[in-house]
């Protein structure tokens, strides 16, 4: 799932570095990642795994590292986050 | 609506009254000079009125976002320009209080902010930022304990009155533009240098020129947190409930001078209702309408207060974007009923139903943070987040 991720975050996360050089806790924000982006992000992940993230999760914790995005999906898909 | 009904119990509205009254005495005068309205910012002081925010165990009132609203209406009813300095500098202070507790300068800035009353200027826009606030070009430099910061400030609202700039940058010269931090310096740690003067249709006592500013200060004047969380968290719903008070003071006051109008024509033809009063009729719905909407937006950001994950939701920043959109174009239509009311009485300068004032500053709201800009950004939010449907919340 992370690899996924990863991928849609290159794809659209519009960052000002390279994704390879970021680690799954790093913070997406001071990386760059713009509201307008992760709104981008949030389209392609609900595309890409078929979910809907509901109000509780729309807002800046979900989207502040890899590893939160990856929980956050994971906890609508149901998959174990390992 | 506690808080609400607590705002109005409180001598504080008398307070603002007195205040009022001074700012309105002066406000012509500031209006045609473009000068700051230093008497209402003096009575202001007086009245211990800018310093209501901190919290009692640092010497101030405690007051809460609907208490410090009503204030900017009452002065907004009085002296635009005066209620919006009085409404930025407590936008400045919420980012203090919501973010500055247990950081021991901030907390020590606060104790001063209340026992001297000082006044706090911003400093979010830049030259080449193209007016929006979540992105800084200029980078504070941290030098061991000292920190620097240049920044081409195209607006500081009376940055010349200002006892302290509180002004955002990129958090480090490597930081991507959104990824900034807010510090406070003080009076004395920085120099202006005057680029653009503030020569405008209204609220031309705000004085927001622009300036070069240049400053040094210990580094642990930096607020600890980072600045989108002061925005999404305090700055977004402060400045639009806020503001919504000070335009709701302004709309108030000239639908005071419509009613006062129609009353004294319904005088002199007695048996007969004046042409104007339907009119006025109308104008009270849309001024309830703006009421009851500033007062939705008090009760959800009452409610969102002690959670954070909801304050920083996309939810709460299309409903706070809603409230700024929907006072800032309604007070525009209140004010026109008002003006063909009162007709040439209102065209007039000088007469006790003047409404040109009103109209030019009135004309700020929908410009200050471009509604376009605004639902250019609540429409992005929109592709993921649900409307909410619910009457009750």
């Amino acid at each position: 799932m992370v690899t996924r991720i990863r991928e849609l975050l290159a794809k659209h996360g519009a960052l000002p570095v390279s994704v390879e050089t970021l680690s799954d806790t790093a913070d997406l924000y001071e990386a760059g990642l713009s509201s307008f982006a992760s709104v981008q992000l949030m389209l392609a992940l609900e595309d890409a795994f078929n979910v809907e993230f509901p109000e509780h999760l729309l807002n800046r914790k979900s989207f502040a590292s890899i590893a939160a995005i990856r929980d956050a999906v994971a906890s609508l898909t149901g998959e174990a986050v390992a | 609506m506690n808080e609400v009904a607590r705002a109005k119990a409180l001598s504080l509205t008398e307070r603002a009254r007195r205040a009022a009254a001074v700012a309105a005495a002066h406000a012509d005068d500031v209006d045609a000079a473009g000068r700051f309205p230093r008497e209402a910012v003096d009575a202001m002081k007086a009245e211990r009125l800018l310093g209501i925010q901190v919290p009692a165990y640092l010497g101030g009132e405690g007051a809460s976002t609907a208490e410090i609203a009503e204030v900017c209406s009452i002065l907004g009813q009085a002296c635009s320009a005066s209620a919006m300095v009085f409404a930025m500098h407590q936008i400045k202070a919420s980012s203090l209080v919501s973010h500055g507790e247990g950081a021991p300068w901030h907390e020590g800035y606060m104790r001063r902010m209340a026992a001297d009353q000082l006044l706090l200027a911003s400093a979010t826009t830049e030259g080449g930022i193209g007016g929006n606030l979540r992105n800084s070009i200029c980078a504070i430099e941290v030098d061991g304990d000292i920190c620097r910061l240049t920044k081409d400030a195209t607006v500081i609202s009376y940055a010349t009155e200002a006892d302290a700039i509180l002004i955002t940058s990129r958090a480090r010269a490597d930081s991507a533009p959104s990824d900034q931090v807010m510090t406070v310096f003080e009076k004395g740690q920085y120099t202006l240098e005057k680029t653009h003067h503030w020569d405008t249709l209204g609220m031309r006592g705000t004085r927001s020129d622009g300036f070069i500013f240049k400053g040094e200060a210990p580094a642990e004047q930096i607020l600890p947190k980072p600045f989108a969380e002061i925005a999404a968290q305090s700055m977004l719903a402060n400045s639009h409930i806020l503001w919504s008070g000070v335009w709701f003071g302004i709309a108030s006051d000239a639908f005071a001078r419509a009613q006062a109008f129609v009353r004294a024509a319904a005088r002199k033809s007695p048996g007969s209702v004046p042409p104007g009063a339907l009119r006025l009729a109308e104008a009270s719905n849309l001024l309830q309408l703006v009421k009851s909407n500033i007062l939705a937006a008090l009760q959800q950001y009452d409610a969102a207060q002690k959670d954070e994950t909801k304050l920083s939701s996309m939810g709460f920043a299309v409903a706070m974007n809603n409230v700024k959109i929907a006072s800032s174009q309604t007070i525009l239509e209140i004010i026109n009923h008002c003006l063909l009311i009162c007709g040439i009485m209102g065209y007039k300068n000088g007469t006790p139903y003047s409404l040109g004032r009103h109209l030019r500053d009135a004309h700020s709201a929908q410009l200050m943070i471009s509604n376009d800009r605004i639902l250019g950004n609540t429409s992005t939010m929109l592709l993921v987040n649900k409307q909410d449907t619910s009457l009750l919340g």
